[in-house]
């Protein structure tokens, strides 16, 4: 059977990308904001379009639930935005903003040396082994989108870094909370395959 | 590294059979050049970096964008899409990326109300906000005018038009670029009208001004006829990323073919 996997709708943006990708290799999505459902699902992810004040409220009422399915042990991808939030704060906005802290560190705005937001396709440099970059070429590229990067407390929640301006984690996780800097479902092929390996992980 | 992005351009135009890609030259005599969905599919296969719809007489024709083109066209990419035409409020945005675009690409209502890309850019994120700008070239000299070096050692200005190229504004398009990156543009889709369909390469003098002006991308459009042309969009324009519509839509050049020549050139592309 194929594996379900919650969808966080924050309201804003376009999930439909996210859920067509997670369906192109083999998932059941739902798309909801339904406590219940997070409970039944076999994975939840976090998309990320917009804010984090705005994403941050939006998934304020969820945010326990959120914690007693990670508990459980249940896989959580989130992207960009998505995986932003799992950080201890951010700096986007007027005054700093407390994010879950499953990660610890803070959300920063790029370097203004270079062009901001960081649009369009970069190369990863792999940090450690991990499920989620399972057959994946070592200098594939992935399309960001974003003007915040994360920066870390712990190095070892590093799994990839890419340098734009700074060298930033691209791709970060800590026990079953996983989180992509950029856009596997706007990343072609090796996108497809990065969800691909998330599916397999939820299922196994 | 961050590549240079290449990103086939589909102007559709709506018709009986739902959506036909066009192209025509000048923002004028528009050719049939294939259906939306079948076009995007073989570009998201070939390795383009992005794609871009845009519904060219939305705004003219003073209706909302297709809907259903837009929704089946995004099915068929799993990269980024950037719908344009039409689009002139929150509500309209929110739709648009609801059916599957993950920006949108503002014109005409960003000229006329700027706020607009203010408050979309709070509400959606700068990243999912492209203004584009059609630019025609003027020879004249005017008071309270950016003036650029061109190609030729004449000097110019450029001017903004709205409604697909039928309604010019008097307004200078490199202080409107400044201020759309003000008020929150995430990107610049830069459009030439002299140049569009030509096939004689990017208005570079235009490209380049805009893009040492603003902080943010800025994608070139309108002109691009061979390789060359967008090796020189790169290179004398200083583009982020190329846009391009007849020299794929017609099989002139492969998308990897163009890629490899890039790259052979030394410019960093993804493959």
């Amino acid at each position: 059977m194929s594996p379900e996997i919650s969808i966080i709708d924050y309201g804003l943006g376009n999930i439909k990308s996210i859920r067509k990708g997670l369906e192109e290799v083999g998932a059941t999505t739902v798309v909801t904001e339904n406590k219940k459902d997070l409970n039944q699902s076999d994975g939840i992810v976090i998309p990320g379009v917009g804010a984090f004040e705005d994403g941050m409220k939006e998934i304020e009422s969820l945010k326990y639930t959120i914690y007693d399915n990670i508990e459980s042990g249940k896989p959580i991808l989130g992207i960009c935005l998505g995986m932003q939030m799992f950080l201890t704060k951010s700096q986007e906005g007027k005054q700093t903003i407390k994010g879950l802290d499953l990660i610890r560190g803070e959300a920063k705005k790029l370097p203004d040396k270079v062009k901001v937001p960081h649009i369009g396709w970069n190369s990863i440099n792999l940090n450690k082994e991990h499920w989620i970059f399972n057959e994946i070429p070592g200098k594939a590229y992935f399309y960001f989108v974003h003007s915040y990067y994360s920066d870390l407390k712990y190095k070892k929640d590093i799994l990839s870094t890419t340098d734009y301006g700074i060298r930033f984690p691209s791709a970060i996780s800590r026990k079953n909370v996983t989180g992509l800097q950029f856009h596997p479902e706007k990343s072609g092929e090796n996108g497809l395959k990065i969800l691909e390996n998330y599916v397999k992980y939820v299922k196994r | 590294m961050l590549t240079k992005r290449i990103i086939p351009c589909l102007d559709v135009k709506l018709d009986q059979e739902g959506g036909t890609v066009v192209k025509g030259v000048e923002f004028k005599d528009l050719n049939k050049a294939g259906d939306p969905v079948e076009l995007a599919k073989k570009y998201n296969k070939q390795g383009a970096d992005e794609i871009v719809f845009l519904d060219i007489t939305a705004s003219s024709e003073g209706r909302e964008n297709m809907k259903e083109v837009i929704r089946e066209t995004s099915d068929q990419v799993f990269i980024p899409f950037t719908v344009g035409g039409g689009i002139s409020s929150i509500e309209d945005i929110k739709k648009t990326l609801r059916a599957g675009s993950d920006k949108v690409s503002i014109n005409t209502a960003a000229v006329e109300n700027p706020e607009l890309i203010n408050k979309a850019s709070e509400i959606f994120g700068s990243q999912c906000i492209v203004v584009a700008i059609d630019a025609k070239r003027r020879k004249e000299e005017e008071k309270d005018k950016e003036i650029v070096e061109l190609e030729d050692g004449t000097k110019g200005w450029y001017e903004i038009a709205i409604y697909g190229g039928k309604k010019y504004t008097g307004k200078d398009a490199i202080k409107w670029a400044k201020k759309a990156e003000e008020m929150g543009a995430g990107e610049i889709l830069l459009t030439s009208i002299d140049r569009d369909g030509t096939k004689q390469g990017y208005d570079n003098s235009l490209t380049s001004r805009i893009s040492e002006e603003v902080n943010i991308p800025v994608i070139a459009s309108g002109g691009a006829g061979k390789p060359e042309h967008i090796y020189e969009g790169f290179t004398k324009g200083k583009a982020d990323a190329c846009l391009a519509a007849s020299i794929f839509h017609y099989d002139e050049y492969s998308i990897p073919e163009l890629k490899r020549y890039l790259e052979k050139k030394g410019i960093n592309v993804r493959y």
